[in-house]
């Protein structure tokens, strides 16, 4: 029978992470993660998580979670935003390389890199784009050679808008391991130590001023047989499901819109709306905030049928472009009330929110280029879906 | 938590599906269009689906909105002209608010099928009205039972000739017996309201997936240049636009049904957002399907006009998609 009540133990689980995180979250609101004075702030604060077995929730016990279920990691997500806190510095390994692992890795490599990444003792980035392979991922260029004196991938080449690659110290990457293969054959997912030889990361400024960006240049670095992931020639099935945990539940949980659409009303009940603009404001503000509530609804379906063993399909991306263009609409909507204070950034003494709108409005941009361009998307719910021709 | 309806109600809508996809093809909604209803109501009552909101003692089903919610989703799908909304949606669980006599000697010929009911709110147009054999009224301050000598209706020609639309005549009107008075009434007309945007939200998703279904087929088949015009991008980013709006309508709608039948504080907050989805992804899913067929389907040959009309004919009805978003919005920021 349906119920979209929350059972008294998960109302519990509620109240305990609520009561946690009200004692323990840092009171003063943490810089950008992906700056360079903000990225070891947030770290520590994400080490802090990890200690009190809070990074991790849905995770076994032995790697630092407290196998939460998914409906606990919503709540906790829910909690987490509530309060006030950005997103993670850790999201690329927790959130898209960690369910890979759990999916196809190792016992040995489970056991080696989870803790570690929810811990913060490594961060991770994704190394996929390349200056001629973005949405046209299967054009990826980077090799790796067989060195089989040494065991392993000798990695040549170049990825792309690495997103804090300036701070990371490990890339899970496609490289090209057999070159006479098929474009989507003979691609490997590899997990690569950035610190060593080999290896020239150079930060990129990105549109909203953070040094979020990284171009990675490989030249002779080295990834043993033990960091390849899913079996050599095998990386485009991880990938895949990889992009599957990027479009889908986990990178945007319906805590965070909630949370931000809260701070939208929060924002009308301060500022009001320019009086040219009342009706058309206020229609801006309720209308993302109903998209918000959607979104948490038709997550509560899908977390629904996850949990009645199902999984998640191309309907990932269905999810994906929603929560992009959401996000735009709702930073879009505080920017119209705000008027034209709204170029404002931080620094100005008349910037509302320290110019935080104008920074998430950027911020919002990314969503439909990331995690596959909405363009993309829409042909696969054309195609998988609905079942559309390829051509 | 737990979002997902059971296997009984899952059933019920597949028996439901499959008896209007036999007995309610489009030509069934083209003969109402020409003054014939579909003959479909005795059998509907047969099914229980009439009766599905009648109590149990009354001869009914005794089952509320969350039962009813998909069987009026499949209703839309299906274009089905036919009262059902007004009769089982809105009078039926008004009736059986009230209770007592009135209820008692109206409800059995609900359920079985013998009497159709329908409710008009102010000046707002009665549908089916010329098949009522009950007209309940909403008035400034009151619930009114409207005796059959007391109006005379005024055809209005509309968009959907299948959902022919009536008002009552001022000059003619008199007060029937009052059901209700003051706050209750207000409660009662409110409640209403709520089930009708409702029933009609889902009948609108219904009534959108029809239309992306029609016109996936078609795409797939209609070639140009030498290939199914479904594999250029234009037209798959049209009709995965449809499937986005309705993958974010359908769980919204859901959850008013929910909140319903729970008795939810909110439930009236949610029955508007409901009715807003579910008019947003009926108005993208008329425009696109239509884009998609292009002149074929600008024609009364082509069965899409039949849904496109029904969309129109449903925006407005039980308050449209603005008057739903301003209670929102009074909820949300006051």
């Amino acid at each position: 029978m349906m119920d979209l009540r929350w059972t008294p133990a998960e109302d519990q689980f509620r109240a305990e992470a609520r009561a946690w995180l009200e004692a323990n979250a840092p009171r003063e609101p943490l810089p950008h993660g992906d700056t360079f004075e903000g990225f070891p702030v947030n770290r520590a604060w994400e080490r802090r998580l990890f200690e009190a077995g809070w990074a991790v929730v849905s995770w076994p016990r032995e790697y630092g979670g407290r196998e939460a279920s998914l409906w606990e990691w919503l709540i906790f997500e829910e909690e987490y935003y509530r309060i006030g806190l950005p997103q993670r510095v850790a999201q690329n390994g927790i959130f898209l390389l960690a369910p890979s692992i759990f999916e196809f890795g190792t016992q040995e490599q489970r056991d080696e890199i989870l803790p570690r990444m929810a811990g913060v003792d490594d961060i991770w980035c994704q190394g996929w784009s390349e200056p001629n392979a973005g949405s046209d991922l299967a054009g990826i260029r980077s090799t790796g050679v067989r060195d089989d004196a040494a065991g392993g991938w000798r990695l040549h080449g170049q990825k792309t808008w690495t997103t804090r690659g300036a701070f990371a110290t490990k890339l899970f990457g496609l490289f090209r391991t057999d070159p006479a293969a098929d474009r989507h054959r003979g691609l490997s997912y590899l997990l690569v130590d950035l610190d060593q030889d080999g290896v020239d990361v150079r930060p990129v400024d990105k549109l909203d001023g953070d040094a979020g960006f990284a171009e990675v240049f490989f030249d002779g670095a080295f990834a043993p047989d033990s960091a390849v992931l899913g079996g050599v020639d095998r990386g485009w099935d991880v990938a895949m499901a990889t992009t599957g945990s990027e479009r889908g539940l986990t990178l945007r949980s319906p805590g965070r819109f909630m949370a931000a659409a809260a701070r939208l009303v929060d924002l009308h009940h301060r500022i009001g709306a320019p009086t040219h603009d009342e009706q058309g404001a206020r229609d801006a503000v309720v209308e993302a905030w109903m998209d918000a509530e959607a979104y948490q609804l038709n997550t509560l379906q899908t977390v629904t049928r996850l949990a009645q063993g199902a999984t998640m399909g191309p309907e990932s991306s269905v999810n994906k472009v929603f929560w992009s263009e959401m996000d735009i609409r709702l930073n879009e909507a505080a920017l119209r009330l705000l008027g034209s204070r709204a170029p404002l950034v931080e620094g100005a003494p008349d910037a509302v929110d320290h110019g935080a709108w104008m920074s998430s409005f950027m911020f919002a941009l990314a969503g439909p280029i990331y995690a596959g361009t909405n363009e993309i998307q829409r042909n696969v719910i054309a195609e998988r879906v609905l079942g559309l021709p390829r051509k | 938590m737990h979002f997902a309806f059971s296997d009984d109600q899952l059933a019920f809508r597949d028996a439901v599906r499959d008896f209007l996809v036999r007995e309610c093809p489009p030509s069934v909604v083209r003969s109402a269009w020409n003054g014939e209803p579909s003959q479909l109501w005795p059998q509907l009552a047969d099914m229980g689906v009439v009766g599905l909101t009648v109590p149990e003692a009354m001869g009914g089903l005794g089952m509320d909105d969350l039962d009813l919610v998909l069987i009026m989703e499949e209703t839309g799908r299906a274009g089905l002209p036919e009262p059902l909304v007004e009769t089982t949606a809105v009078v039926a669980p008004l009736l059986a608010a009230i209770g007592g006599t009135v209820a008692a000697e109206h409800l059995p010929g609900i359920a079985d099928g013998s009497t159709i009911a329908v409710m008009t709110f102010g000046a707002e147009y009665a549908p089916w009205a010329d098949r009522a054999g009950l007209v309940v009224r909403a008035a400034a301050d009151t619930v009114e039972l409207l005796s059959p000598d007391a109006y005379a209706l005024v055809p209005q020609a509309n968009v959907d000739a299948a959902r022919p639309l009536f008002a009552l005549d001022p000059r003619v009107l008199d007060g029937g017996p009052v059901l209700a008075s003051g706050p209750a009434a207000a409660a009662l007309a409110g409640a209403a309201r709520d089930r009708g945007a409702l029933a009609v939200a889902a009948q609108l998703c219904g009534l959108a997936a029809r239309m992306l279904d029609i016109t996936v087929e078609y795409v797939k088949e209609r070639k140009q240049f030498g290939v199914p015009i479904g594999s250029y991008q234009a037209v798959k980013h049209h009709l995965a636009n449809v499937e986005l709006k309705l993958a974010y309508a359908r769980p919204v709608v859901y959850r008013a049904a929910w909140s319903r039948h729970a008795g939810d504080p909110l439930a009236s907050v949610h029955c508007s957002m409901a009715k807003v989805y579910a008019s947003e992804a009926a108005s993208v899913a008329v425009k696109a399907c239509l884009q998609c067929h292009g002149a074929i389907a600008y024609t009364l040959e082509h069965d899409l006009h039949l849904f496109m009309k029904r969309v129109w004919a449903l925006l407005p009805a039980y308050g449209d998609a603005r008057w739903h978003q301003s209670r929102v919005a009074t909820h949300v920021l006051g």
